[in-house]
């Protein structure tokens, strides 16, 4: 990841010399690089869920009663649960990165790992609904219920494209969030260590962008997944 | 000159052991890693080409099956695309030179420039390993849906190595995005750039863009064959066409992912062989930019034929209009920068002004291409083989060579040998055109790509095209031999052996492990020949 | 034919002609500017080559009027192109009225072809010169091209999605009909020949016939999987009748209209769920796998009969024989 790149090195003070990488000029062009190289970096995970989005979007529209029955088979409740739990999520980390610009550092560890938290019961309730799935052979390939008694009136093949779909985005979104946890996690012994500072906490805002970037394409999944309305 | 020496601390000698190359940082010694991967996959895709040219020497199939002959195109156009084309001018010059271009120590974020070449390495040896023991059958663009469905080779392995290298692509691509915004000296403005770092910068954006896209797709298709899942197989469901948007999206912009940068390189040959300033900087600097931004909107023309609605077809080909005209300015610039030069016939310089003919035939047999009654006809034929490899070949790798050629110095501080790089560039401009142009007469008379058996009367222009490819072919091997050479009797040339301008001549050759004594101010724009330098002796 | 070394292919059709125009045009337009900035840069670079007394004084940094003279000159050229190119494309899209309609169906990796009369071929295509012909194009599997250099005319040929193509011979002769869309091991086999007679040399060939015109075979197709059973013209069947449906709007279920042509009969058979006829319930099982391509079009060409016999004669009938007329485009 990015934050491995800006100069985070085990030292004892706050030197500057030691929390600048040899080949800046000052922390000021570090901390723009830093800044500029993770907003690019976002930039390509636009258009690499974007690539998804379109594809979700051409069968979609080519299918529309194919994909409300299968949004039909989602559980809404844990979907908006889980939503919450992002935005508190979002919360946490942006508090956290106003604690590390404000020096308190106890309040930075602690909203960390309440980041950490809600990351893990996020995705304890995503895998709860895939082991649902699971049992009710919704999960596209060989043993994807194909007659399955509850689909009436729907080609099950779009069926099964609408859960490729479903499965690819929130996996993909998954994976981003375990990243997510396991860098914050990082960050989280760094700052009970007290490398940040409110000179030098760039790490923790350039994993604050991640972590708001990977809440956004999550507010769009939701809807796009969850909350298909069925007009027929 | 014969006070030229070879400093006695510089990157190169900085450290011997095997340790200090495996995990460096240092930007000029990653450039060195990938130019010895890259040239190996070239010779390896390059042999792959060598033998399916001697196949079509003959109409029938008489030296191997249909299933090598498949197999043999495909690992050819993988490899020169994803693991030599698109790497081999960012990932060599472009990370050799950009840092010093702009008066920096180092690229942006140097650990995750050493991380993008062990990607690249993982996917390149994955792929190639997959490929030379198994082989895949689908051809470099992976058409749906026999790619997803039907082609039983391996298909699911190579998508996920070129999969792992898209990423190195994309890291290179930020880091040098950040390096352009953030690490220019003092006083290096943006319109004091050279050309090179422009063609770079927009070289990156490409990248960035454009190839998430491309992970994605071939990602699904991994996915389709792994479940069966019709995402682009119609007999499930699916929409093939689908596919080729989303490939083309990726794969249009690619191709100047690989032509970019070797404009950019043109550009500071031409100027330093005219010894003259570059007729039209912003012109060619804007031109770039505006390459990149049209090479996303022009993708369906790859799709005229393919069942695209008329209006799409006609939208598409007027874009590609339009991307000609960025290409056409550029090489009117050039010529424009040779008037009133002071121009030497070295070896960079013979590079520099091959590229600008092939490149202008490439770029007029596009306009060809991207005329729809014309293309309805010449699609999938042999003269869109013979375009994009004048675009390609001529273009890129011509580019490729001359920067090479011209930097050599600077990488290794020592001189290849003139007579043999001038003899190399004419055997290679000759084999090249020897074997590309007869594939235009073969395209318009109609022989479609990727044919393993061809009708008798297309023999001549094929044995006249191999023939060719077997010039092309020694061309390559000379320059591999003199440049090995030359590292240890090569003339010592010197900081400075072109007499150019470029902050990167300004430091001795080979340059220290942070590329400057100290951090240099830039007082005068790019290319200002008007103030002379000293003289190279 | 014997194999002849060429330079420029044979125009075999109305296209070609037109089509060579254009190349020829924008083949001057290449050389001309090729040859201009190589000769240019050959002068350059020999006159002001280094060490040569030249006047080297004032060297331009930037002229803006010729930069604004490149840029035009290469912008009217390439949109003249454009132009031409995307009007010869339109007329190639639009089929005239009456043309005969001819099947293909591509697998691999042959060319199955069936002519309307009946005579079904394989990887040869028999057609008469100096009358349009269309054909509709479907593949069974990966994506095709149907490609003849000579007529300067190609098509992918998609699965599950209807081509069209049409061909305007002007010349009798053999032609190569190739597959121009890698699709496989045998690509480079999936050739054949087209193969363009006189039209009274073609009525003979016809005449050779044993083979039933698709319609027929469709009727029978109709018959052996049992869609008479529903799909029937009284009013108490279970299915909609068929009679005089081709190319008529039909009422959905969900409230929309669409017009039935054949992409709308394929996708009823294939996947008849997706669109419900207002009135009728879901009962129809798909076809797809028990049909297959050739099958399914011959379907298409009973039910596009179907309205034929029902009504008067169709106006606009070619002279020699029952046309299937054109009422869907």
């Amino acid at each position: 990841m990015e934050w491995t790149d800006v100069g985070v090195r085990p030292t004892e003070g706050f030197a500057m010399s030691s929390l600048l990488a040899h080949h800046f000029d000052d922390l000021e062009q570090q901390y723009d690089a830093a800044s500029l190289g993770m907003w690019t970096f976002l930039v390509t995970e636009v258009l690499f869920f974007g690539g998804l989005f379109t594809g979700y979007a051409v069968y979609r529209f080519a299918y529309p009663l194919g994909f409300a029955e299968g949004s039909l088979h989602l559980d809404v409740a844990l979907g908006t649960v889980n939503t919450t739990v992002l935005l508190l999520s979002s919360l946490t980390m942006a508090l956290a990165v106003h604690g590390a610009q404000t020096g308190h550092r106890r309040a930075l560890v602690g909203l960390l790992t309440a980041t950490i938290l809600l990351g893990c019961v996020f995705l304890a309730i995503k895998l709860f609904e895939y082991h649902d799935k699971f049992e009710h052979h919704l999960v596209p390939g060989h043993a994807f219920m194909l007659d399955h008694p509850e689909l009436k009136g729907v080609d099950p093949r779009h069926v099964e494209l609408y859960y490729l779909f479903y499965f690819v985005m929130t996996s993909l979104h998954a994976l981003h969030m375990v990243i997510g946890v396991v860098a914050v996690g990082i960050l989280t012994v760094f700052s009970a260590q007290g490398r940040y500072s409110p000179q030098y906490h760039t790490p923790i805002e350039m994993i604050g962008l991640y972590w708001h970037f990977v809440d956004i394409v999550w507010v769009f999944l939701f809807p796009l997944l969850y909350l298909i309305d069925v007009q027929t | 000159m014969n006070e030229a020496r070879i400093p006695d601390r510089h990157y190169l000698n900085a450290d011997f052991s095997v340790w200090s190359w495996f995990f460096t940082t240092d930007h000029k010694r990653i450039a060195i890693l990938y130019l010895i991967s890259i040239t190996l996959f070239f010779f390896v895709g390059g042999a792959a080409a060598v033998l399916f040219r001697l196949e079509l020497m003959t109409p029938p199939g008489d030296l191997v099956i249909s299933e090598t002959y498949n197999k043999l195109f495909t690992m050819h156009g993988v490899i020169m695309v994803w693991f030599f084309l698109i790497p081999s001018i960012p990932a060599v010059m472009g990370n050799f030179l950009l840092p010093m271009m702009v008066g920096a120590r180092d690229v942006a974020f140097p650990r995750l420039n050493l991380l993008s070449w062990y990607v690249f390495m993982v996917g390149g040896v994955f792929t190639i390993t997959v490929m030379v023991t198994g082989g895949v059958d689908t051809g470099w663009t992976f058409y749906t849906p026999y790619s997803s469905t039907y082609a039983n080779t391996h298909v699911m392995t190579t998508a996920v190595g070129i999969f792992i290298v898209g990423f190195s692509s994309i890291l290179t691509g930020i880091n040098f995005i950040v390096t352009t915004h953030t690490m220019r000296a003092p006083g290096l403005t943006w319109f004091r750039l050279p050309l090179f770092v422009w063609a770079q910068y927009a070289t990156s954006l490409v990248m960035v863009l454009a190839t998430p896209v491309l992970a994605i797709t071939l990602a699904l298709i991994a996915v389709e064959r792994g479940l069966g899942v019709g995402i682009f197989d119609p007999a499930l469901g699916g929409d093939p066409v689908l596919f080729q948007h989303l490939f083309w999206f990726y794969s249009h912009p690619a191709v100047y992912i690989m032509l970019l940068p070797a404009m950019g390189v043109v550009s500071e040959l031409i100027t330093s062989f005219s010894r003259k300033r570059i007729f039209g900087y912003s012109f060619i600097a804007f031109s770039s930019v505006a390459i990149a931004i049209f090479g996303f909107l022009v993708w369906g023309h790859h799709m005229f034929v393919s069942g695209q609605s008329m209006y799409a077809g006609m939208v598409f080909s007027f874009m590609s209009m339009l991307v000609a005209i960025p290409s056409a300015i550029k090489v009117f610039n050039w010529t424009a920068t040779l008037y009133k030069g002071s121009i030497s016939w070295d070896t960079p310089m013979m590079y520099a002004l091959g590229f600008i003919g092939l490149f202008t035939l490439g770029g007029l047999t596009g306009v060809f291409l991207a005329t729809l009654a014309v293309d309805v006809h010449v699609h999938d034929t042999y003269f869109v083989v013979a375009h994009f490899h004048y675009i390609m070949v001529g273009g890129a790798v011509m580019g490729y060579m001359g920067g090479l050629h011209f930097w050599w110095p600077k990488m290794t501080g020592r001189m290849y040998p003139e007579g043999w790089g001038r003899f190399a560039a004419i055997i290679i401009f000759v084999g090249f055109n020897l074997t590309f142009f007869p594939q235009f007469v073969l395209g318009y008379l109609g022989m479609p790509r990727r044919y393993h058996v061809y009708p008798e009367e297309f023999q001549v222009l094929n044995v006249m095209s191999s023939a060719g490819a077997s010039i092309l072919g020694v061309g390559y091997l000379i320059p591999l031999g003199y440049m090995i050479w030359s590292l240890r009797y090569g003339k010592v040339a010197g900081p400075n052996c072109w007499g150019a301008k470029g902050l990167e001549w300004q430091t001795p050759s080979p340059p220290p492990t942070h590329n400057f004594e100290q951090t240099p101010v830039v007082t005068e724009e790019a290319y200002d020949y008007s103030i002379p330098e000293a003289s190279p002796g | 034919m014997e194999p002849q070394f060429r330079l420029f292919p044979e125009q075999a059709s109305v296209e070609a002609q037109r089509v060579d125009v254009l190349y020829l045009f924008q083949l001057g337009v290449g050389v001309f500017f090729t040859a201009l900035i190589c000769l240019v840069i050959f002068y350059f670079a020999i006159k002001y080559r280094r060490g040569a007394k030249v006047d080297r004084s004032n060297p331009p940094k930037k002229n803006i009027p010729l930069e604004v003279v490149w840029t035009v000159i290469p912008l009217a050229l390439t949109m003249v192109m454009f132009g031409w190119g995307a009007r010869l494309f339109f007329d190639s899209q639009r089929p005239p009225l009456g043309a005969d309609e001819i099947y293909v169906v591509g697998k691999q990796w042959m060319w199955k072809v069936q002519h309307p009369e009946g005579k079904s071929e394989i990887n040869e295509l028999h057609i008469p010169v100096g009358r349009p012909v269309k054909l509709k194009l479907i593949s069974e599997d990966v994506i095709h091209s149907f490609y003849v250099p000579e007529f300067r005319v190609k098509t992918d040929v998609l699965p599950g999605r209807y081509s069209t193509i049409w061909l305007n011979p002007t010349k009798t002769g053999r032609f190569h009909l190739f597959c121009a869309e890698y699709c496989g091991t045998d690509h480079s086999k999936m050739i054949g020949h087209v193969y363009v007679m006189e039209p009274a040399e073609y009525s003979k060939w016809l005449a050779g016939t044993i083979d039933q015109p698709p319609h027929v075979a469709g009727e029978l197709l109709f018959e052996r999987f049992r869609c008479n059973t529903c799909h029937r013209d009284t009013p108490d069947a279970r299915c909609p009748s068929l009679r005089g449906l081709f190319g008529r709007q039909v009422a959905l279920a969900d409230g929309s209209n669409v017009i039935a042509d054949e992409k709308y009969l394929r996708e009823s058979i294939v996947n008849p769920n997706s669109k419900i006829v207002q009135g009728y319930k879901p009962l129809m099982p798909t076809y797809q796998g028990q049909l297959n391509e050739q099958g399914i079009l011959q379907i298409i060409a009973y039910i596009q009969s179907l309205e034929q016999t029902q009504e008067p004669p169709a106006p606009a009938a070619t002279e020699d024989r029952q046309p299937p007329t054109e009422t869907n485009d």
